[in-house]
């Protein structure tokens, strides 16, 4: 479903990717695990139209995101790294502005957003603006948002970020039950170890733009003679703390929380 | 066409939640009449010129339409901070679109508010002519998309507030006094005389006063060519502009 081969990516100085080639199959639940700034938002950017690649090859679904722009578009949703709801609309109003940009039929828009709200147990209030929902709430509406479409593969650049035990647990479980139902692919990034031990079938591990790693939870525990997930990456990734820069995402991000804020 | 319509209505819907910003925005063509055309109304008239009131309306809604605009295109600004910008880019529809539609959405809202602006001019003893307000309702919309336009092309290129301030300070408020909204421009200073030629705004107001009282500087005509003309091109520069938005 998704086949990378040979991906780099530079930001003038900056190697942010580097040489990574990987591949996730059909209905697969596929980890993208690394330390902050090891290029796991870029990659999930590169593979969703988002960015240009410097080099190497992308395939979704056997369709290259650079040429096929639109098509690579209609086969993906994506939840991103920040917020991106609109939040004066209400939950309804967001599902339903989604699916007539990706041209879902109004009857079958309807069904699914009655499924998907259902089953992420926002229907009761389809009817708030979103600007009234909690964190988990706001992340739960953008993942059925992102499956509203039917995609083939849906992309989750750290959705559990931010949401207490009980929500990250149960997001994760919904997450699988569509992945089960409607063998949606999912590529997920996240710095819970546990979770992507739970719920990934494989693993990769990027550190500093490169693959240091991949396969099953089991594999590189084995590799590593690790007893747990989160020793096998701190041994493959070192423990030091990555020391970042602020770039301009960071700097917006920190724009757009100070104005909610003031507000 | 469903792509244009969603974002047309989501403006929409923007609008009509944030009463708060419908109020702000009305306060400031409430002060300038009220401020302006009491206060100013007796020299006026001791300069033979007529009754302000009359004189001042068109460019009090040509000032609303021209804030509203803008501050509809700069809105991209938020939506860019807000992440709800990646949302409609990751979608499978062309960018040329999605600005047609933002711009068309931009520019009802901002029909809307000069409308509202109009009939408290009404209510402050404005009297234009009726018949020829199809022809006024055509010189609000043009400005509306025009400025529109201009500010989704400013918001393309700003990636934050930070400019946004800038523009209103540099760009927007010349275009504002420099349009003859407040003077007539018959005798203004020849420098000044061209400045207001080259600033779209002037041919707003003219057009708008020449439609509402039938009075014009430039000739109705004139207005009309000039700002088609340019909707046309800030649209295109906008298109240009938004498709090349790096997120
Ligand atoms: N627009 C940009 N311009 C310049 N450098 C960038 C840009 N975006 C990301 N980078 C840099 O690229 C590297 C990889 O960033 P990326 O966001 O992909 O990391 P990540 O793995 O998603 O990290 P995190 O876990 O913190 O989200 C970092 O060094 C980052 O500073
Ligand atoms: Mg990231």
């Amino acid at each position: 479903m998704i086949r990378v081969e040979n991906l780099v990516k530079t930001y003038g100085e900056i190697q942010a990717v580097r040489d990574i080639s990987f591949h996730v199959k059909k209905g697969e639940i596929f980890a993208f695990l690394g330390p902050n700034g090891a290029g796991k938002t870029t990659t999930i950017k590169m593979l969703t139209t988002l960015l240009r690649p410097t080099s190497g090859r992308v395939f979704i679904d056997g369709l290259d995101p650079a040429t096929h722009q639109n098509e690579v578009r209609q086969r993906f949703g994506i939840v991103f790294q920040d917020p991106s709801l609109d939040d004066e609309l209400t939950a309804w109003e967001n599902m339903d502005f989604h699916g007539a940009l990706y041209s879902v039929p109004r009857r079958v828009r309807g069904e699914r957003t009655e499924m998907l709200l259902t089953l992420f147990e926002l229907w009761d209030r389809r009817n708030d603006q979103v600007k009234k929902f909690s964190g988990g709430m706001k992340r739960r509406l953008e993942i059925a948002r992102g499956l509203l479409h039917t995609p083939k593969v849906i992309f989750l650049d750290e959705p559990t970020l931010g949401l207490d035990p009980q929500t990250r647990n149960q997001l994760w479980t919904q997450v699988k039950s569509l992945n089960e139902q409607e063998q949606v692919t999912v590529f997920l990034t996240t710095h819970y170890m546990e979770e992507a031990d739970r719920v990934a079938q494989r693993i990769a591990i990027i550190d500093h733009g490169r693959i240091v790693a991949q396969g099953t939870s089991a594999e590189l525990k084995q590799q590593t003679g690790a007893e747990t997930l989160e020793q096998a990456f701190l041994s493959l990734t070192g423990s030091s703390i990555r020391a970042e820069g602020a770039d301009s995402a960071d700097a917006m991000r920190n724009m757009a929380r100070m104005w909610r804020k003031n507000r | 066409m469903t792509t244009i319509y969603v974002l047309w209505l989501r403006q929409l819907k923007r609008y009509v939640r944030s009463r708060a910003r419908i109020v702000a925005s009305l306060g400031q063509p409430l002060l300038y009449l009220f401020g302006f055309g009491f206060g100013f109304s007796k020299v006026y008239e001791k300069a033979g010129q007529g009754n302000y009131i009359q004189f001042l309306a068109p460019g009090m809604i040509a000032m609303t339409i021209l804030f509203t605009s803008i501050f509809s295109g700069i809105e991209l600004i938020f939506d860019r901070q807000f992440g709800f910008l990646k949302e409609v880019m990751v979608a499978p529809v062309p960018r040329l679109l999605i600005m047609i539609g933002r711009t068309i959405g931009g520019a009802t809202v901002a029909l809307i508010q000069g409308l509202i602006v109009a009939v408290i001019c009404l209510l402050a003893g404005f009297r234009p002519s009726l018949s020829s307000i199809p022809a006024a309702l055509f010189f609000m919309l043009l400005m509306a998309i025009l400025f529109t336009a201009l500010g989704t092309a400013i918001a393309s290129v700003l990636s934050d507030f930070q400019g946004f301030q800038m523009v209103m300070n540099f760009l927007v408020m010349p275009i504002f006094f420099l349009s003859g909204a407040l003077f007539p421009l018959n005798n203004v200073p020849g420098p000044m005389a061209v400045l207001a030629a080259i600033d779209p705004l002037s041919y707003g107001v003219d057009g708008l006063r020449a439609a509402l009282i039938g009075t014009s500087h430039f000739g109705m005509s004139i207005d009309m060519v000039v700002l088609s003309t340019l909707s046309v091109i800030f649209m295109v520069i906008g298109a240009r502009l938004f498709s090349r938005i790096q997120l």
